[in-house]
């Protein structure tokens, strides 16, 4: 509650909202109620309401026309001059041409107080588009808050539309996409606004694992709002024009005294790089709106669906002999991860998550075969690609991801362990790192290990290992498998022993290989590199009518 | 523009301009040549050869090796490891880390690894120790083979006033000069003033563009005198200059020379390399244009008599300057295996590097002057990974992600010494091979390299493709009236890539339009049992907005099979093709002609680029309702460079000038970035106070990271 009500006051100040509100004339109370600058169409809407002589046709088409402008033609001039799209205009990008169907554009708020109940303050459709249409044929529940009713704020008709599409989408079994652009909750509503933010974050917990949700920041997103994004799956931001905060800068200023930007605070960058809590930025509404149509493509409708096959023109046998010279002979030297896992799937497609974030781990999806997986790969270029307490969080929430969507999972390899010292630790690494071996440990899918390079200790038990169900588990000639590097293992088993670099030497040619793990059968073959791509493309084919059941449970207890 | 101007001054770049192009890498992994080469396969020369350089050399040395059934031994640093030419040799011994002064330069090194292996001669390619006199020596010293001239050859004809004493002693024509060394400035400007200006000023110890100074009147050969003799002194230690009269306008031609040890000499025709940037040739061809039968014969036989003069024996090649009214005048010698030796090869018939090797053992050439033909025309284009659009060519590294060579092509040879996920790197010659193309006439060999350009597929580096490909189709090119100013005189506001017609206009912009439906089609294609049957949107017509260089265009698509008809500003172009969209390349017939365009790459968001017609475009498709919308999105204010400075090029940090709190004037050197043996100055473009600076002397940079910050 007492959040809430911060989350208000900030949105009060979001400098975008501010400039909307200046257009509102007759101010009740201090809050915004009624537009001065009506347009002639809400002088109509006046007229029609109490007029009795016009057809129900007349009256049906009059609405309608008026929730096709939401909040007025100067209201979306303003808009547009913030170089922001209207609701409609964005539903119209992300769905296919003439796709779109509607719902509940006669829906009107249901507030009575501080003149909301006057006519002039009555919206058809209110703050927000729903409705359903197709992604490139393919079906999706979309609701599209609307900036220039209201600065888009949640009443309770708001959020009653929202779950209604929700509902509808959990019961066919369908994607929700939300593209969001809205001040906050409805002050004049009071608790029926907080009320329904619950009954959304409901339906996203509910949702959650049953059909992919997908949240686009396109303006505005604070105080309690925040949390429908949070919840869902994937969280993507437009560069400049979108904010995700708890409290605006004002109210950090009071509280804490820190000066802070909204960009710094929580603008695009800051959530992409910093504080993860977006997947990926676009450069403007229409660059993001593209992208989703891309990105929707990888995913099932819904936990019901394999991970869609497309058409696919790349060979699955297709060799990579670049592959067969990118691990360096140095094992200490570093290489792009990317490279490899660009030439192996299709096309060198990859559309990676969050790849800002916690760079030490690289989760995108892409396609083998035309079908969809999901690809988690150390980063030896960043931080050696050791395993830290963020990328374990980035990693893990991914694997859950595809697990709970029939994706298959590959796994790249090549990982010196956990990053030691006194941050990760009493940042709780051991906590946080045991997310993404739980998440490894309980996924069914088809989980697919490329040990490329080194594979030590304890995290090479993580990576998607024999041990944790790993159906097919390969290493390139170049793997070590081993508890340590050979320095440091020397200087413990000959501790306070001379002539090191001999035993040094020993336990290279003893462990920095494969054959450890692969006369133990901890992986399945050696192989080429450059052959990767054609045996992952076939064991994907066999491993597709895989069944794996974990034990019956009400939910697993996921160390949070 | 950015805050750095790069000041890769003339002497700059020709200080090391030719080392570089000589140090080069990569050679023969080419295709299906025929040698008609006259041997005797009973001919015993030797068991194993060492070859002593990298890259495509090393590879096209050991091909005629492997041919005559000699073993091969490849030297490599370490980070060579993996390259093609160690995968190629039978044996391979590591010589020392990256630096070429500390592996293929290394001589100690060499010398352990050819009596580790028990190699019998040694290979120098061309760079490195192919013109190390005390290499050479070392060699006899130690009784293996040195495949080329003798140690006296390659020191008479590596100085300049020796050789061109002995040139001129052997009655071949030389550029009127002084003999002798040039004293001070004022006998400097005496001696110009009697040969007349304008004229040449260059160290005697230099070779190629080294330290070379141009004067037009008394002032500039005081200035060129000086610069140059400091040049001189700092980069060979001798700081001796001559002057002779500059030939303006000049053709670049030089003669192939194979002689034995048994005073037989061949002149093998001519190659015309006047495309050169920097000194450093660019695209070369044989025969030349412009050469009667009576020049060349003239040509070629001053050639021989300078061969024999200094008793050579291998391969060689004798460089001449040709002036308009085809008066010649000998260059130098450069007494190794040429870069360019395939086109001779093409139009000969033969291999050299197997000459070289039987001439080595002592046998004696078995042809006869009148048994040389020129057999059509070969064209050579040097494929570089350089960035044309700086300065012709700034070199740019990278991992090759894709590469392919045309060789499925007839009548195509690449001499290349990498492959896909190779590396070029920092360290040697940023050369990713030589494309050379053949044919019955020169017409033929021309449309040949066209299409082998178009079919070349090279990601992850940027090269100089797009230069290649306008010049090979320049009409003045074309006519053959060329000089080694071509490039400047053509473009002298530097190098913008091909300019569209507005045909060629319409048929990238219908191109990218058909290419876009097709992906849009294809995208909406699942395949297997769907729970929740699909829409897919059939629709026969689409009208797109497709945004090029600034123009846009009203696009009508409309499409019967793979077939597309495309209205273009209301005319209509028609494109078919398979529209693979895995494929680099994207062969497509537009309005009956065929084209090889590559698509490099495709977004969601619309932005396409395409290869056409050798230069990359960046083409944005829109439907109807993106465009108009995009009105709306907001103007992004690119960073203000003026006041950052980037690293223009991958390379090290060689000196920083400057220090936080400095106060720099427009135009002073902030920092200097050696790049592939090229020192470029990075200059201030304002006059600011330093804020920070973000690198130090001996520091890798990759291109664009950020080196100093201006307040």
């Amino acid at each position: 509650m007492a959040a809430f009500a911060v989350a208000r006051s900030s949105c009060g100040l979001l400098s975008g909202l501010k400039s909307s509100f200046k257009t509102f004339g007759q101010v009740k109370h201090g809050v915004a109620s009624a537009a001065v600058a009506q347009s002639q169409l809400q002088q109509q809407s006046r007229r029609w309401y109490s007029v009795s002589h016009l057809s129900v046709q007349e009256r049906i088409d009059r609405k309608r026309n008026a929730a096709l402008i939401g909040g007025g033609q100067k209201r979306i001039d303003a808009q547009h001059k913030r170089g922001k799209l209207t609701a409609r205009e964005r539903v119209a990008l992300l769905l296919d041409k003439d796709s779109f169907v509607e719902y509940d554009m006669f829906v009107e708020h249901r507030c009575s107080d501080f003149g909301m109940e006057e006519d002039h303050n009555k919206f058809a459709g209110d703050s927000v588009v729903t409705g359903q249409g197709r992604i490139n044929g393919r079906l999706v529940y979309v609701f599209s808050q609307d900036f220039t009713v209201f600065g888009g704020s949640l009443s309770g008709a708001h959020a009653q539309k929202i779950c209604k599409i929700m509902d509808q989408a959990m019961m066919v079994g369908a994607p929700v996409i939300g593209l969001n652009d809205s001040g906050g909750a409805r002050i004049q509503e009071g608790v029926e606004s907080l009320a329904g933010y619950a009954d959304i974050f409901l339906r996203n917990v509910m949702a959650s694992g049953v059909v992919p949700q997908i949240s686009l920041i396109m303006g505005p997103c604070a105080g309690g709002a925040v949390y429908s994004p949070a919840l869902t799956d994937f969280t993507f931001m437009v560069k400049d024009t979108s904010y995700l905060f708890i409290t605006g800068p004002d109210v950090v200023k009071s509280v804490t005294n820190e000066d802070v930007t909204q960009e710094e605070l929580g603008g695009a960058k800051t959530h992409t790089a910093v504080s993860g809590v977006a997947h990926r930025a676009f450069e403007n509404d229409i660059d993001a709106l593209l992208n989703l149509r891309n990105f929707f493509n990888f995913l099932p409708l819904s936990n019901q669906d394999p991970a869609p096959v497309t058409e696919c023109h790349d060979p699955s046998d297709r060799l990579v002999p670049g592959l067969d010279t990118i691990v360096p002979f140095e094992t200490t030297k570093a290489y792009d991860m990317l490279d490899i896992i660009q030439g192996i799937v299709d096309e060198r497609e990859f559309f990676e998550i969050m790849p800002n974030y916690a760079k030490n781990i690289v989760v995108g999806f892409a396609r083998m075969n035309g079908q969809t997986v999901g690809i988690v790969g150390n980063q030896p270029k960043v931080a050696s690609g050791c395993l830290d307490i963020n990328s374990s969080v980035k990693g893990a929430r991914f694997v859950r991801f595809c697990d709970a969507f029939n994706i298959p999972i590959l796994t790249f390899v090549d990982v010196p362990g956990f990053l030691p010292g006194t941050s990760q630790e009493y940042g709780g690494i051991i906590r946080h790192g045991a997310k993404l071996l739980f998440a490894f440990a309980e996924a069914t899918v088809p989980k697919i290990t490329i040990i490329t390079r080194k594979a030590y200790g304890g995290a090479y038990d993580v990576m998607s290992s024999k041990h944790l169900r790993g159906d097919v588990n390969y290493a390139w000639p170049s793997a070590e498998v081993a508890v340590m590097g050979a320095k440091g293992a020397v200087q413990i088993i000959f501790r306070g022993k001379s002539n090191q670099a001999e035993q040094e030497a020993e336990y290279v040619e003893k462990f920095a290989n494969p054959f450890p793990a692969a006369v133990r059968g901890f992986v399945d073959d050696i192989i080429v590199p450059s052959t990767t791509r054609k045996r992952i493309c076939r064991d994907l084919e066999v491993l597709a009518s895989k069944k794996q059941t974990n034990p019956w449970k009400k939910h697993a207890n996921i160390p949070l | 523009m950015a805050a750095y101007m790069i000041t890769s001054t003339l002497q700059r770049v020709l200080l090391v301009a030719k080392h570089a192009s000589f140090q080069s890498r990569c050679c023969v992994a080419s295709s299906r040549v025929q040698y008609s080469t006259v041997y005797d396969s009973n001919e015993k020369t030797f068991d194993k050869i060492l070859i002593a350089n990298r890259g495509e050399i090393a590879c096209r040395v050991m091909k005629t090796c492997k041919k005559m059934g000699i073993k091969t031994v490849a030297v490599h640093s370490d980070v060579d490891a993996s390259a093609v030419h160690v995968k190629m040799a039978d044996e391979a011994v590591c010589v020392g880390p990256a630096p070429t002064n500390k592996s293929y330069l290394n001589m100690d090194a060499i010398m352990d690894a050819i009596r580790k292996t028990g190699s019998q001669a040694v290979h120098p390619g061309y760079g490195f120790l192919s013109e190390n006199k005390e290499f050479a020596k070392r060699l006899a010293a130690e009784d293996v083979v040195f495949i080329g001239p003798d140690t006296h050859a390659i020191h008479a004809m590596g100085d300049k006033i020796e050789s061109k004493l002995l040139a001129k002693a052997a009655n071949v024509n030389v550029i009127p000069g002084f003999d002798g060394v040039v004293e001070n400035v004022e006998d400097a400007v005496k001696i110009a003033g009697e040969i007349g200006y304008p004229v040449m000023i260059k160290a005697s110890a230099g070779g190629g563009g080294k330290g070379m100074r141009i004067a037009w009147n008394d002032d500039e050969t005081r200035e060129g005198f000086r610069l140059s003799s400091q040049e001189a002194a700092s980069s060979f230690g001798d700081d001796r200059l001559l002057i002779e009269k500059f030939v303006n306008n000049p053709r670049h031609i030089e003669i192939q020379v194979l002689a034995d040890k048994h005073g037989n000499a061949l002149w093998l025709n001519e190659r015309e390399c006047s495309i050169q940037r920097r000194n450093q040739k660019v695209v070369e061809e044989a025969p030349s244009t412009f050469l009667d039968p009576e020049t060349r014969r003239a040509m070629g036989e001053q050639a021989v008599q300078l061969a024999k003069a200094v008793q050579y024996s291998s391969a060689g090649t004798v460089e001449f300057l040709v002036d308009s009214n085809k008066n010649f005048y000998f260059l130098e010698m450069n007494t190794r295996l040429q870069v360019e030796h395939p086109i001779t090869e093409c139009i000969t018939g033969l291999d050299l590097v197997q000459q070289m090797i039987r001439v080595a053992k002592g046998f004696p050439l078995l042809h006869k002057q009148e048994d040389i033909p020129i057999n059509g025309w070969a064209i050579e284009s040097r494929v570089y990974a350089e960035d044309p659009y700086k300065s012709f060519g700034l070199p740019s590294i990278g991992r090759l992600s894709q590469y392919q060579e045309p060789i499925n092509l007839p009548k195509v040879r690449v001499d290349s010494g990498i492959q896909e996920g190779s590396d070029i790197s920092i360290y040697y010659d940023p050369m990713i091979s030589k494309l050379v193309t053949y044919g019955a006439t020169r017409a033929e060999a021309l449309q040949r390299m066209e299409d082998a350009l178009d079919n070349y597929v090279i990601r992850g580096v940027t090269h100089n493709i797009p230069l290649l490909r306008e010049i090979i189709t320049h009409p003045r090119f074309i006519s053959g009236d060329i000089t080694t100013n071509f490039l400047p005189e053509e473009y002298p506001e530097g190098f913008k890539g091909h300019q569209l017609t507005s045909e060629g206009r319409r048929e990238l912009v219908a191109t990218a339009a058909a290419l876009y439906v097709s992906a849009q089609l294809r995208s909406q294609r699942f395949l297997g049992n769907l729970r929740v049957s699909t829409t897919p949107q059939e629709r026969r017509q689409w009208e797109l907005c497709v945004e090029l260089e600034k123009g846009s265009h009203a696009v009508a698509v409309s499409r019967s099979g793979s077939t597309f008809t495309v209205e273009v500003d209301g005319v209509k172009v028609e494109v078919s093709g398979e529209w693979n969209l895995a494929s680099a390349l994207l062969p497509v017939t537009i309005n009956r002609t065929p084209r090889v365009l590559q698509c490099l790459s495709r977004d969601a968001g619309g932005d396409i680029t395409l290869q056409y017609l050798g230069t990359q475009f960046k083409v944005r498709v829109l439907s109807q309702l993106v465009s108009t919308l995009s009105a709306h999105m907001p103007e992004k204010v690119p960073e203000d460079t003026s006041s950052i400075l980037r690293s223009p090029m991958p390379g090290s940090v060689v000196a920083v000038s400057v220090k936080p709190g400095d106060v720099v004037a427009e135009g002073q050197e902030i920092c200097v970035i050696e790049a592939m043996k090229m020192q470029n100055s990075l200059i201030a473009v304002k006059a600011a106070k330093v804020k920070s600076v973000h690198c130090k002397a001996g520091e890798t940079v990759g291109e664009g990271d950020l080196l100093v910050q201006l307040e």
